[in-house]
């Protein structure tokens, strides 16, 4: 993987140092809270309802062994021995002292990770498909192109003040898992006669005003992506509104000038751009894609893992749901969930980290990866290891067989740590998944993806969710609205709302009102919770939700 | 009790800590929200908050937060200063912790 160069070394270093006198003058009284806050949170320290929280970047959610290690020492000696991985591929503490982050933040300096840009009005950490460079279906690997974009965004003088912050993903492969039409420009890799390049979408976003992102260029050759970037947020930053921050996202910009105005504003900047652009320095272009050369794939006999899955039904239930296909023949991609049931959803403990390093460089070719939905991927690994691999995840409390399942749940950490909060969203993430394994049905109910944010402003994706979950508060009890028919894939949708919100006890009734409305109304078990929606609209859907008599006839 | 006004305590963030205090009636910051000064008059809560905005080296963020008389001192009216009172749900951490150290 990437490794820091002297100059990125140099530069993270400066920051660190930079920080920990900010901090030192805070402490004196030099600076003000009013002064401070803004810097805090360029170095991504939050002041949360009970205590710090540093949130670090995972650049496009790819981590090493060693870091990951380094994670773990962090978790035990400035926090609670654990952290919590997020959607951004961000992993968040949420116990740091004020005094302790400058230390902790030279801890990160000395395995090349930081917290800069994951907070503020900035380009942020740049995401990418968590299965890169493993994927079956991948056209290339993304990650290169995300790494050439952050180190171009990094301090960047002409985008460090945005009207609002900047979220870009990247996809390799025309299945997407890197949701590109929920951020402000989302990449996804296609080929034109052979050669690669990207299908450009702009002014997607959650929040409060959900919207999907719309293509602005259908085909960008791969050499133009830096200067056709540049140019989008150089029209963003002229035409964003900084008047009010609700409607300060590209998506409102391009939502307000119309997309053919800002396409055309965005293409005639381009043009000056491309034309003064010396292009990439080949030498930096080389080394960053060396940096993500696949591993010497070793090939090696299947047996052991058609064997265990005819001897052990734990094992079996796990290779049928965590496994996804790999580019390489003798290998898959292994998910390893963070959604125990009961547990909350993305954390790891410190123990839990080291063992995933360990198994990482048994049987992993020593690549980690974050993704989006709060898991944690070896994106490599031989057929013939995967029993070792299962025990070991076994050992650690890792090994639940729920990915993509209904227990498999995106949740913001809502009201339990986050100051913006109107509801919880991790009990509720709890009560389903402890409900529905305990009901039996996770595994007829098939793929299902619920997504629960604890305010309007949807980090935990809710209106992409195929159920989504927002909690708000209605008369000073936490009240969670549902939505219905999201999709955070290829196929993106924003879910709809079917009616008014329920109590936070009557959410998982109604859920399971809906699901067994769900598995009467399907063609055939093939027919998955979204492809039965679409087909039948939210009606019977939502009399489910709302017939509070047809779980007492049932 | 000023006409209108319902009681609140002073409560802010931990300068150092990040954690949840609230000021009690001899001006210490204590961890226990059952040992804060409960307020129940409107000029006197404005000028508790100015007191503790004026200890920007010792906490951030003040504000005055709605709170009634229990059994053993002021408890939280709103389900968010609940949360705070006692920390997260998911783990043992927070106030919660300071309160079965206590005993209570
Ligand atoms: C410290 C607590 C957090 C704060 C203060 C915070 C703040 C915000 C705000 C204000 C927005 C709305 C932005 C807008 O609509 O313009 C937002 C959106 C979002 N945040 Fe967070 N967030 C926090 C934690 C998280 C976590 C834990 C995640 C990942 C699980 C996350 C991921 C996202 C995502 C994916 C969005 C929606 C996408 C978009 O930007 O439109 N945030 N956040
Ligand atoms: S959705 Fe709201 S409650 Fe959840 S993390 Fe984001 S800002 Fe906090």
């Amino acid at each position: 993987m990437y490794a820091y160069s002297d100059f990125d070394d140099a530069f993270v270093r400066a920051r660190v140092a930079e920080f920990a006198g900010q901090v030192a003058r805070r402490l004196d009284g030099s600076l003000t809270e009013e002064e401070f806050r803004p810097l805090r949170l360029m170095n991504g320290l939050y002041l949360q309802l009970h205590a710090y929280m540093l949130r670090v970047a995972i650049p496009y959610g790819t981590i090493s062994p060693r870091q990951m290690r380094q994670l773990a020492h962090i978790a035990d000696r400035w926090d609670r021995g654990y952290g919590h991985f997020t959607t951004r591929q961000n992993i968040q503490f949420n116990w740091p002292r004020l005094e302790d982050v400058p230390a902790i933040l030279s801890a990160l300096a000395d395995v090349g990770m930081h917290a800069i840009q994951t907070s503020g009005n900035c380009v942020r950490n740049v995401t990418a498909d968590h299965f890169a460079g493993a994927a079956a279906d991948e056209i290339a690997d993304p990650r290169p192109y995300a790494e050439l974009l952050r180190q171009w965004s990094t301090d960047h003088p002409e985008f460090s003040f945005l009207p609002r912050k900047f979220k870009i993903a990247i996809s390799g492969s025309p299945n997407d898992r890197a949701v590109t039409r929920a951020h402000d420009i989302g990449l996804r890799m296609v080929t034109q006669d052979g050669a690669p390049g990207f299908e450009v979408l702009v002014g997607g976003g959650l929040g409060r005003t959900p919207m999907l992102g719309h293509v602005i260029r259908d085909f960008l050759p791969e050499a133009d992506l830096l200067p056709y970037v540049e140019a989008i947020l150089s029209a963003y930053n002229e035409a964003g509104r900084r008047d009010n921050k609700y409607k300060a996202r590209i998506k409102i910009t391009v939502f307000e000038h119309g997309l053919d105005a800002f396409r055309a504003t965005v293409e005639d900047r381009f043009a000056a751009l491309r034309a003064v652009w010396p292009g990439v320095d080949p030498a930096l272009w080389a080394d960053i894609r060396a940096a993500f050369a696949p591993p010497a794939f070793r090939d090696g006999p299947t047996a052991a893992h058609e064997a265990a899955q005819r001897a052990d039904p734990a094992y079996r239930a796990w290779a049928s749901r965590n496994l996804a296909p790999h580019r390489h023949p003798g290998h898959v991609i292994v998910t390893v969930s963070l959604k125990a049931h009961g547990a909350t959803p993305g954390d790891a403990t410190a123990d839990q980290m080291r063992a995933l390093a360990d198994i990482a460089e048994a049987w992993g070719y020593g690549e980690l990866r974050i993704s989006h939905e709060q898991n944690v991927i070896l994106p490599h690994v031989r057929k013939a290891d995967l029993p070792a691999v299962f025990a070991a995840l076994t050992q650690a409390g890792l090994a639940t067989a729920n990915v993509d399942l209904i227990s498999d749940i995106i949740a913001c950490p809502g009201m339990d740590y986050c100051s913006l909060a109107t509801a919880r969203s991790i009990p509720i993430a709890q009560a389903i998944a402890t409900h529905f394994r305990d009901a039996g049905l996770e595994g007829e109910i098939g793929p299902m993806k619920v997504k629960i944010s604890g305010c309007i402003n949807a980090c935990g994706h809710h209106h992409v969710g195929h159920i989504g979950i927002l909690g708000l508060e209605r008369a000073g009890v936490e009240t969670y609205q549902i939505t219905l028919g999201g999709d955070h894939t290829e196929t993106a949708a924003i879910g709809e709302r079917v009616g008014p919100g329920f109590a936070g006890d009557e959410v998982v009734p109604a859920i399971d009102r809906l699901v067994r409305a769900y598995l009467a109304l399907r063609l055939s078990p093939d027919e998955t919770f979204i492809a039965a929606f679409r087909r039948l609209g939210a009606e019977p859907f939502r009399a489910a939700l709302y017939d509070r008599a047809v779980r007492d006839a049932a | 009790m000023t006409r209108g006004f319902t009681p609140k305590v002073v409560t802010a963030s931990d300068l150092r800590r990040g954690d949840v205090v609230w000021l009690t009636a001899d001006d210490r910051w204590t961890r226990d929200l059952r040992e804060a000064e409960l307020i129940t008059e409107e000029a006197h809560a404005q000028l508790r908050l100015l007191h503790a905005q004026a200890q920007p080296l010792v906490v951030v963020g003040a504000y005055l937060a709605e709170a009634r008389q229990g059994p053993e001192g002021p408890e939280p009216v709103h389900f968010r200063e609940a949360f705070r009172a006692r920390g997260p749900s998911n783990y043992p951490h927070g106030k919660q912790e300071v309160l079965r150290s206590r005993g209570a």
